[in-house]
């Protein structure tokens, strides 16, 4: 049975995990992110049996879930920027290693140690890699508390559908903020054979090894290939996105996650000041939605991109629309959120500017 | 063994070819193991890794328990000694292996678990890990093969390099007072109260070889009753290679210098039991 609560983002991301059936959790402490372990020390281990672990370092909390996600078990971990810089090094191995688990940065302002305060300057270190060599994950940006708790389930869903990890990029706004939400019901606990989990040698079959090591160059060449092929799954089968208002739109705003939401606000503005905007809001940052980007472009005069951070995503959205109409930005750093007011001056500013 | 020769497709061969020097009439014992793949491993004549993976395997096989094992891999010259032990085992990033050996117990605790680890890996980028792991009691063997040296990458300065020993990375010998002290890390975690069981063996003699065999196995024993804490089993040995020596040289060597700084013997048995 579904119950609706008021809840926190990083409460209801926690409580999404309990109800999903996860069963471990490895983090260590870190502002904006601590409520999930904290949420998860006082809920979890009482309700399923859920194993909840403060681990000594996120070193150390990415390395318990690449051991456990090796068993076939329903693992995951969550922190903020700088622990997330951290666990690079494990992501990488748990990807080439092909094991499923769900990740959860709450992204805060960098870089270095940064504030406290909301950021988007992990987009980078999220959707172009992060850790060492080519592999990807698909990236997941709520802009709700109900997306901070549905994409747990579809995150631990896409994680053993691809078996591969699944980052779910928030920020510390959106996991700081009260809203209604919307809680699936309880599901079991379930464990299973999958044929490649670390689970003891039986059945009278050879041994399951999990590792990311081929010596030899061909062979790992042929490991790279099979990598990529799933990635180009991923990007046939996974992309997701929103659109508000952009069938009739002239210029269409490109944001995600709080961003996104900031803008419906600026395009509602716009619309009552006669000037026709959209918003595209892309879920999956990667895989990410070029292609609906590349169509709306012949339709509009421009896209402007909205991000808190520097510029990041702005270059997937010039890859996208590749030279149709004119991008432009409009970003704040450190923890700075833009308002709608300012997003709209600045659209006109730099899209309209010396036409209107 | 170092990473470039393990690449090396003819030094292989050669090794398997160097097989057929053991024959069937002068072998000195046959006995095929389940945990044990039949297989040429990579490992330098005389290496301590390997005669500690077969051992190991022994008491897998003798405790019946093949099946309810999982081991962790270190980066390391053992890195792929889940291509010798035929049990489900992982591979963990350098250092990592008790952490990632923490995350399997945790979710299968009812499954023996172990981690097997270099001096470089539990004691130099996996220290924390390795406190860690043992201050909060993990109901795992932590199997630590202590050879002075980083052997994988070709011999350079380790925590446990003794003071004077030279090496790639402190070709005049290893200054204390620059470099510090080696790291005893041994007495170190007997020292916390989430140990059960700490000792400290050698392969380098036939007795010592059938104690530490039996360490493996007290060790996996308590594991199972789960009472006390984690067992940690340090095997102190030889990188001949590295140390440019001879396999017996080498083994004389330790015995010589290695074992008076790291003195052989169990330095925490589990509460009441064994004394
Ligand atoms: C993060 C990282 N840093 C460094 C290395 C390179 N590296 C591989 S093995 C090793 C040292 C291994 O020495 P030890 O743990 O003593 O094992 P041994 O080979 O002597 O058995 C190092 C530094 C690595 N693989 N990963
Ligand atoms: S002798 Fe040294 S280099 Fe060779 S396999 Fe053993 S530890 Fe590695
Ligand atoms: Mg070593």
């Amino acid at each position: 049975m579904s119950e609706l609560k008021l809840m926190k983002g990083n409460e209801a991301l926690a409580e999404a995990a309990i109800r999903v059936g996860a069963d471990a959790y490895f983090g260590y402490p870190i502002t904006p992110q601590s409520e999930v372990l904290e949420y998860l020390s006082r809920e979890a281990h009482a309700r399923t049996g859920m194993v909840v672990l403060q681990a000594e370092s996120e070193v150390a909390s990415i390395n318990m879930v690449y051991g456990a996600a090796g068993t076939g078990k329903k693992v995951f971990t969550s922190s903020s920027s700088p622990g997330m810089s951290l666990m690079q090094e494990g992501i990488s191995y748990i990807a080439c290693a092909e094991l499923p688990c769900l990740l959860v940065n709450v992204n805060r302002g960098g870089p270095g140690l940064g504030t406290i305060q909301p950021g988007q300057g992990d987009y980078f270190q999220s959707v172009k890699g992060g850790g060492h060599g080519d592999y990807k994950m698909i990236v997941l940006a709520p802009s709700t508390v109900q997306e901070m708790a549905d994409f747990v389930k579809l995150g631990f869903e896409l994680a053993y559908k691809y078996r591969n990890p699944i980052l779910i990029l928030t920020d510390g706004a959106l996991g700081q903020m009260m809203e209604k939400v919307e809680l699936f019901s309880q599901q079991d606990r379930t464990f299973e054979d999958l044929g490649w989990n670390i689970i003891g040698r039986s059945n009278g079959r050879d041994s399951n090894v999990i590792t990311s090591l081929h010596l030899k160059a061909d062979k790992m060449e042929e490991i790279n290939i099979r990598l990529q092929k799933k990635y180009n799954e991923m990007r046939k089968n996974e992309v997701r996105y929103e659109t508000v208002n952009c069938d009739d739109a002239d210029y269409i705003i490109v944001a995600y996650g709080l961003v996104a939401r900031i803008c419906q606000k600026s395009a509602q503005l716009a619309r009552d000041k006669g000037l026709k905007v959209g918003v595209i809001r892309p879920i999956t940052l990667f895989p990410y939605p070029e292609e609906v980007i590349n169509n709306y472009a012949d339709k509009v005069k421009g896209m402007f991109v909205v991000e808190m951070n520097a510029g990041q995503m702005l270059e997937d959205v010039k890859l996208s629309v590749n030279g149709k109409v004119p991008v432009e930005f409009h970003g704040r750093m450190g923890g700075v959120v833009p308002q709608p007011e300012e997003i709209l001056e600045k659209l006109e500013e730099k899209l309209l500017g010396g036409s209107k | 063994m170092n990473e470039k020769r393990m690449l090396d497709d003819q030094h292989f061969e050669q090794m398997i070819e160097e097989e057929s020097i053991c024959t069937t009439d002068n072998k000195v014992y046959e006995a095929p193991l389940d945990a044990l793949y039949d297989t040429a491993m990579h490992y330098c004549p005389g290496c301590g890794h390997g005669v500690v993976h077969r051992i190991l395997a022994e008491v897998i096989e003798e405790m019946g328990i093949i099946k309810d094992i999982i081991g962790v891999a270190p980066v390391g010259c053992s890195v792929l000694a889940y291509n010798y032990l035929n049990i489900d085992m992982s591979e963990a990033a350098h250092g990592r292996a008790s952490a990632a050996a923490t995350g399997i117990k945790r979710v299968l605790p009812e499954k023996y678990v172990f981690s097997y680890q270099g001096d470089g890996d539990l004691a130099a980028i996996g220290t924390g890990e390795t406190i860690h792991t043992c201050n909060r009691g993990e109901n795992i063997l932590i199997l630590f093969i202590n050879n002075g040296i980083y052997g994988m990458t070709g011999g350079q300065m380790a925590p446990t390099t003794l003071p004077g020993m030279k090496s790639t990375t402190s070709p005049f010998g290893r200054d204390v007072e620059t470099m510090g002290a080696p790291l005893k890390i041994t007495d170190l975690v007997a020292q916390l109260p989430g140990t059960a069981y700490v000792t400290r063996q050698s392969v380098h003699k036939p007795g010592n070889v059938r104690k530490t065999k039996k360490a493996i196995q007290k060790a996996l024993e308590y594991q199972k009753n789960g009472d006390g804490g984690t067992c940690f089993v340090e095997v102190v040995s030889n990188c001949p290679s590295n140390w440019k020596m001879t396999p017996v040289q080498s083994n004389k060597w330790m015995e010589e210098n290695m074992l008076p700084f790291y003195p052989l013997g169990d330095l925490k048995k589990p509460n009441g039991k064994e004394k």
